[in-house]
């Protein structure tokens, strides 16, 4: 502790106030500078497009003027600027062009099937009928999407049933087990991801279709579904696993649990959000996938509950084959399969987030409030085995 | 006098019932995996060597696609894949590195998690609507970018299109339609949200003293970036693209509704007719007979072995990054 001496304290005294400096920062300056060259390079590419030169078109007005504004605002810029501190303006201004253009086309794009699916799906009927007696030229107040909904529902069904107990079972396999067989599997699996799934529908077409003579149907789908997402679960899922921290696992086997107690009671419990996040992302991929199921599904436009005989479609293969159509219901109908679709995807997401969003160790209120009475309990044992057997130390001390 | 007591070394054993039922089960599930990805392997290898067998060392290098004559091969489908891929990868990854760095250095905090969010869930859009974005939108709107593109650029080759007058304002616009071009934006569009949160993921692993420290000595924001994030997410950015790269090779289903197939090789990208492995097997599969399935496997294969190439390519740059680094403790 330093003590000031009168003289010190008498200077401090004869100092003005300190002022707070503002430290943001963007300058007035900046914003203006920014201001100024878009203005002028709005201005700069109309009469380009409109006077000089014979360009036209929307996309590129907005390309010549961004390029227009870019060089603007390095000419402004350097009027009060060093070399780095133009290329910070210029390069953030650039990122933020790149953003915005990639941020606007995405969000264009699907909202583009979306907007123009919604004619379909106001009508109540596009989700209680299907196409069988319906003809190309009804209105969309007849006939609609069920069967493929339903059809889309069944095959991921089945593709999950077969794919969640193998690859959560693989992947628990990959990250506990040490050697050179698990190495292999992990080789392998990873190989299999770039499998394209155009040729997974084409090894389930050429074996089950054609050689063990199975009709197209559902489970033929689904299968070439399974196919495709298993490589992608299994490795989603051993990264998640992978990232069980260590001493937890430790700490169990200090306990004396065995591996397959430690595997129940500590990794899984402490992966699950990952896992799920894993298991629904890997679902969110096989349900949108169209060229699997354009190979081993076949087409019909009638409802098929039984995923096991007979042509069955889904929501990608629908939109596939209705889009093509001259006739715009039929179109029409193409889009509200295909904006359901992204419904459906939209769904899994918000659910992965759900599950997934948060880490390990947080818990939500529900499960911090179950903690607490758990630990409630465990208090009020304590204390009932206090009260009955008095506890001592090794040398047979009584602790008061 | 005290005695010292040596511990003996204890044996190590697993536990036994339970523990052994586990070990067995996993090592099953393992090798039940392991058994079916070898299988549809070898099947389409198998096949693949009947078609192989036919067609000879001419399978790379045939242009002409007829199976039933016994003359057929990849060199236009696999040029037509790699032109596709090529194009959405030089539109799609500028996008990405810019959207990347937005999210991770540029943008409002507030504003991160929903962005996260938002790039991450156009990338689990299904590819079959940014097809019909490709089909019903972009086919009609991308004519004028095409014609201008090929009136000033012309002089480069890939750009060049052969049966149109620039100059003649009532020529024909159907040459600048279903072309590799259209094909190739479509796919970019696809393949930039995977790729962007990839390489997210990446630069916002850069460590937060090396920043620091790049700020402390003075550097712009973009100093900053040029010497701690981009360094740093190298290995992020290459694997990031290479997966993308993986995806845009085996898209099928947005290929195929815009292109209008050609069976020769056709490398102006602008132009009219354009191929695609994928979209060849989804177009002939129903009509193939034994040889021209077996034909249809070879070209099946030969996508296969490029995206396991791009793949473990990808894998390996971002396993010897810096990136993993941290995440692996």
């Amino acid at each position: 502790m330093t003590l000031l001496s009168d003289r010190d304290q008498d200077q401090l005294q004869d100092q003005a106030p300190e002022v707070r400096r503002n430290t943001a920062t963007l300058r007035s300056e900046d914003v203006l500078t920014a201001i100024g060259a878009a203005v002028a390079a709005v201005c700069l590419t109309a009469l380009i497009f409109y006077w000089i030169a014979p360009f036209s078109g929307a996309l590129g007005f907005v390309v010549v003027a961004f390029v227009a504004f870019l060089a603007l605002y390095a000419v402004l810029l350097w009027l009060d600027g060093d070399g780095p501190s133009v290329r910070d303006r210029l390069v953030s201004a650039i990122v933020h062009g790149l953003a915005a253009l990639l941020l606007v086309a995405l969000v264009f794009v699907v909202s583009f099937t979306l907007i123009k699916g919604f004619s379909a799906l106001v009508h109540p009927n596009f989700f209680t009928e299907d196409l069988s007696v319906t003809g190309p030229l009804a209105p969309l107040t007849e006939g609609g999407g069920l069967h493929a909904l339903v059809g889309t529902l069944e095959q991921i069904g089945l593709a999950l049933l077969i794919t969640i107990p193998v690859g959560l079972l693989c992947a628990l396999f990959l990250s506990e087990l040490r050697g050179p067989f698990p190495r292999l599997v992990r080789t392998v699996v990873e190989a299999m991801t770039a499998l394209p799934s155009i040729v997974a529908g084409l090894f389930i077409y050429a074996t089950v279709l054609l050689i063990f003579g199975f009709e197209p149907s559902g489970f033929a789908a689904s299968l070439a579904i399974s196919v495709m997402m298993l490589p992608i679960m299994i490795r989603a899922a051993d990264v998640v696993l992978r990232l069980v921290p260590g001493h937890l696992k430790e700490a169990s086997f200090a306990l004396g649990a065995s591996r397959w107690r430690t595997a129940w009671t500590v990794v899984l419990p402490t992966a699950r959000p990952g896992l799920a996040t894993a298991i629904i992302l890997a679902t969110a991929r096989g349900i949108g996938e169209t060229s699997p199921v354009l190979l081993t599904a076949g087409y019909t436009k009638a409802l098929n509950t039984d995923a096991f005989h007979d042509p069955q479609v889904s929501l990608p293969l629908a939109t596939f084959m209705l889009i093509k159509s001259p006739e715009p219901n039929v179109v029409a109908r193409g889009y509200g399969t295909a904006a359901l679709l992204m419904v459906l995807v939209l769904l899994l997401f918000v659910i992965a987030r759900l599950v997934g969003g948060r880490g390990p160790q947080e818990l939500t209120p529900r499960q911090r409030r179950a903690r607490a009475r758990a630990s409630a309990r465990d208090f009020a044992r304590f204390q009932r085995r206090e009260a009955s057997a008095p506890v001592t130390t090794p040398a047979g001390e009584e602790i008061p | 006098m005290t005695t010292v007591i040596i511990e003996q070394r204890r044996r190590l054993r697993p536990s036994g019932g339970p523990d052994r039922v586990y070990r067995v089960v996993l090592r099953l599930a393992g090798a039940g995996v392991l058994l079916l990805m070898t299988l549809v392997g070898a099947f389409l290898f198998d096949k693949a060597a009947d078609a192989l067998g036919i067609a000879g060392w001419s399978f790379l290098t045939t242009e002409k696609w007829e199976p039933d004559s016994g003359n057929f091969g990849i060199a236009a489908v696999l040029t037509g894949t790699v032109l596709i891929a090529g194009v959405a990868i030089g539109i799609a990854v500028p996008l990405a590195i810019g959207m990347a760095l937005y999210v991770s250095e540029y943008a409002p905090r507030g504003l991160r998690p929903a962005l996260i969010g938002l790039v991450d869930l156009m990338a689990a859009v299904p590819s079959v609507v940014y097809g019909l974005w490709g089909f019903a939108f972009l086919q009609g709107h991308v004519i004028g970018l095409a014609r201008w593109l090929a009136t000033y650029l012309s002089w480069i080759p890939f750009f060049k299109v052969t049966g149109s007058d620039p100059r003649d304002p009532l020529a024909t616009e159907t040459v600048y339609t279903s072309s590799t071009f259209i094909a190739g934006m479509v796919v970019a569009m696809m393949i930039a949200p995977v790729i962007c949160s990839i390489m997210r993921e990446a630069f916002s692993q850069a460590p937060i003293g090396e920043r620091e420290g790049a700020f402390a000595l003075g550097a712009t924001r973009w100093g900053m970036i040029r010497s701690v994030v981009l360094p740093f997410g190298r290995g992020g950015m290459i694997g990031g693209t290479m997966l993308g790269l993986g995806r845009a090779l085996g898209e099928t289903i947005a290929v195929y509704l815009i292109i209008s197939p050609v069976f020769s090789i056709q490398p102006h990208i602008l132009q009219n007719g354009a191929n695609s492995v994928s979209a060849l097997i989804a177009l002939r599969y129903g009509e193939a007979g034994p040889v021209a399935l077996s034909a249809l496997m070879a070209a099946g294969v030969a996508l296969f072995l490029m995206t396991l190439v791009v793949n473990f390519g990808a894998g390996i740059i971002v396993a010897r990054s810096r990136s993993g680094a941290e995440s692996e403790a």
